[in-house]
């Protein structure tokens, strides 16, 4: 029965992603919707890693931005205005592929780090990483890149703009996210991960092949991250690493999950949704400098006073106490 | 005699300029009971370590059924049926004591099973658990959280989540350490029915009493090296033991 409700959410989520910018035609909204959704991937991605195996990346941002500027590598190898408007179909496993193989990388790590060791270390993965792309001049370097979204909308028999496109797009990364992460959590490789968050040591023992399951994590947690960003140039037209690698993308990747409950998949979707709103809210209404400040103090009124988030509250006072 | 199960040949470890084990040579043969013994420090968890895979000896080879096991990972050992309890009880604190089980039932029992769905697994695996948290007398606490559990009843988990690994070999790795008398005789009388039904078990204790009347075997180990093979009854009065425990 619960198997049927995820999927009957799963199609109205399709629905509504292709029906929302025909009933929402001011562009403005949907870019906003663009980057909740956007935060829902990453957050998602995050637990995956975080959550399940308990493996705290503060590195989203180097994941993230390896996706981005895979897109704008690709970009950069057409002359300008030749970009064909499908090579966005490319740039998406594209960027994934890249960020996932930094993930496999990332894996490796932890065969060596753990805790907080393995935590500094992928914090340094993402200086390393900006280091070489303000150094790299074919992406632009310090001074940025400005990416123009084709002229043609792909598939422009169902999308009036550019915005329209992205948005439905990034709507259905999103629903293929929380897929993912569901399939990770309720199969043997979540209860394997699960395991391994708890105790390491203990679940090698126990017959759980903790380095393939932190590699597995790693990767599609890593992909999950590229293909969020791989769409983020067309989007903002104009990427440089300090935007491109910034702070926001690392802190939310890890507040949502947090703050949503980071042992389910449902957790980074609660957590996205309201804090990725309350932060586009708080942008306009009164600063474009509060949003991080809003995530900071939820951050930590959630890790004092409900460690498990708004999965753990909902559990707690409306008492389905049996699952974990 | 019978068939050897386990064979440590001559298996050194180092930890930078210290030789926490010296050429150490252990046979333990199938179904036997097997005490390991020897001063704190003496190099007793480090020699389990190696057999379980936690650590990888330096010098010479562990053979498990006359196969060179050395190499392999550990979780590839457990698959292959040698499961440990640790020493400070390890419990997947955010799972209840069935699930905890599941574990090993998952990923070493199950795990080449093809089965039409996956309820029908999940209740093959709870059964089993089941089954294993009866012979332990753990069965009213199987659904509750394993964080939640006292020291014995975490010590009887340990021993029932590596049951649920279907081991040949069972490592027992200070299973009584801070138990009471009754506590204790209760593990002993789990270990002996364990034994009873086949599998083979190297116990690692202080606890003189226990290992005494459990174990048919006992080896002494001191800073590395074996100093002495004997029955329960010999190796009390075995000068080398006595030396290494008492001093000159």
């Amino acid at each position: 029965m619960k198997y049927s409700f995820f999927w009957i959410g799963i199609a109205i989520a399709v629905v509504l992603a292709f029906a929302t910018p025909h009933v929402i035609t001011n562009e403005f909204y949907i870019r906003t919707a663009y980057t909740v959704l956007q935060f829902v991937v990453l957050a998602t991605a995050w637990n995956i890693l975080g959550g399940y195996a308990g493996y705290v990346n503060f590195g989203a941002a180097a994941f993230f931005a390896a996706g981005a500027y895979t897109s704008v590598f690709i970009y950069k190898l057409f002359p300008l205005f030749q970009v064909p408007e499908w090579m966005i179909f490319i740039m998406l496993p594209a960027g994934g592929i890249v960020a996932a193989l930094l993930g496999l990388m990332t894996g490796a790590l932890t065969l060596r780090l753990r805790g907080v060791y393995f935590s500094i270390a992928t914090l340094a993965l993402a200086i390393v990483l900006q280091t070489l792309v303000t150094n790299w001049h074919f992406v632009g370097g310090a001074k940025g890149a400005s990416i123009l979204p084709p002229r043609d909308v792909p598939l422009d028999f169902i999308f009036n703009g550019y915005a329209d496109f992205l948005f439905v797009l990034m709507a259905f990364l999103a629903i293929a996210a929380l897929v993912i992460a569901r399939y990770i959590e309720t199969s043997w490789i979540g209860r394997g991960l699960a395991a391994i968050r708890d105790n390491e040591d203990a679940a090698e023992c126990m017959g759980v092949p903790t380095l393939k399951l932190k590699l597995f994590a790693t990767t599609v947690s890593g992909f999950l991250f590229g293909v969020a960003g791989a769409p983020l140039p067309y989007f903002i037209n104009y990427i440089e690493p300090v935007s491109g690698f910034s702070l926001i993308y690392a802190v939310n990747a890890l507040a949502m999950p947090m703050i949503g409950g980071a042992t389910t998949w449902i957790g980074p979707l609660l957590g996205a949704t309201v804090l990725g709103t309350a932060q586009e809210v708080a942008r306009v209404v009164i600063s474009s400098e509060m949003n991080l400040l809003i995530v900071g103090v939820l951050l930590v009124f959630f890790v004092v006073a409900a460690p498990d988030g708004f999965v753990g509250l909902i559990r707690k006072y409306f008492g389905k106490g049996g699952r974990r | 005699m019978s068939e050897v199960l386990l064979h440590c040949d001559g298996v050194s470890k180092n930890f930078g300029g210290f030789t926490a084990l010296d050429t150490v040579d252990i046979k333990v043969n199938k179904g036997e009971r097997f005490g390991l013994i020897g001063p704190n420090g003496s190099g007793k968890t480090t020699l389990i370590n190696c057999i379980s895979g936690a650590l990888r000896n330096d010098g010479g080879s562990i053979r498990f059924e006359g196969g060179d096991i050395s190499k392999l990972p550990a979780y590839q050992r457990t698959r292959i049926g040698i499961a440990r309890s640790f020493q400070i009880p390890k419990p997947f604190t955010s799972m209840t004591v069935i699930e905890n089980l599941a574990i090993p039932l998952e990923y070493v029992a199950h795990r080449k099973s093809h089965h039409t769905s996956v309820a029908a697994e999940a209740r093959e695996v709870r059964g089993e658990a089941m089954e294993i948290l009866e012979q332990m007398k753990l069965v009213d606490k199987a659904d509750e959280m394993s964080s939640g559990l006292t020291q014995i009843e975490l010590r009887k988990l340990e021993l029932a989540r590596a049951m649920a690994a279907k081991p040949k070999l069972l490592i027992s790795d200070e299973a009584m350490a801070g138990l009471s008398g009754s506590e204790i005789d209760e593990i002993i009388e789990i270990l002996f029915m364990l034994n009873e039904r086949g599998i083979t078990i190297i116990m690692i204790e202080h606890i003189m009493r226990a290992v005494m009347r459990f174990s048919q075997r006992v080896v002494c180990l001191d800073a590395g090296k074996k100093i002495a093979e004997a029955t329960p009854e010999d190796i009390v009065k075995d000068p080398n033991v006595e030396r290494a425990y008492l001093g000159e």
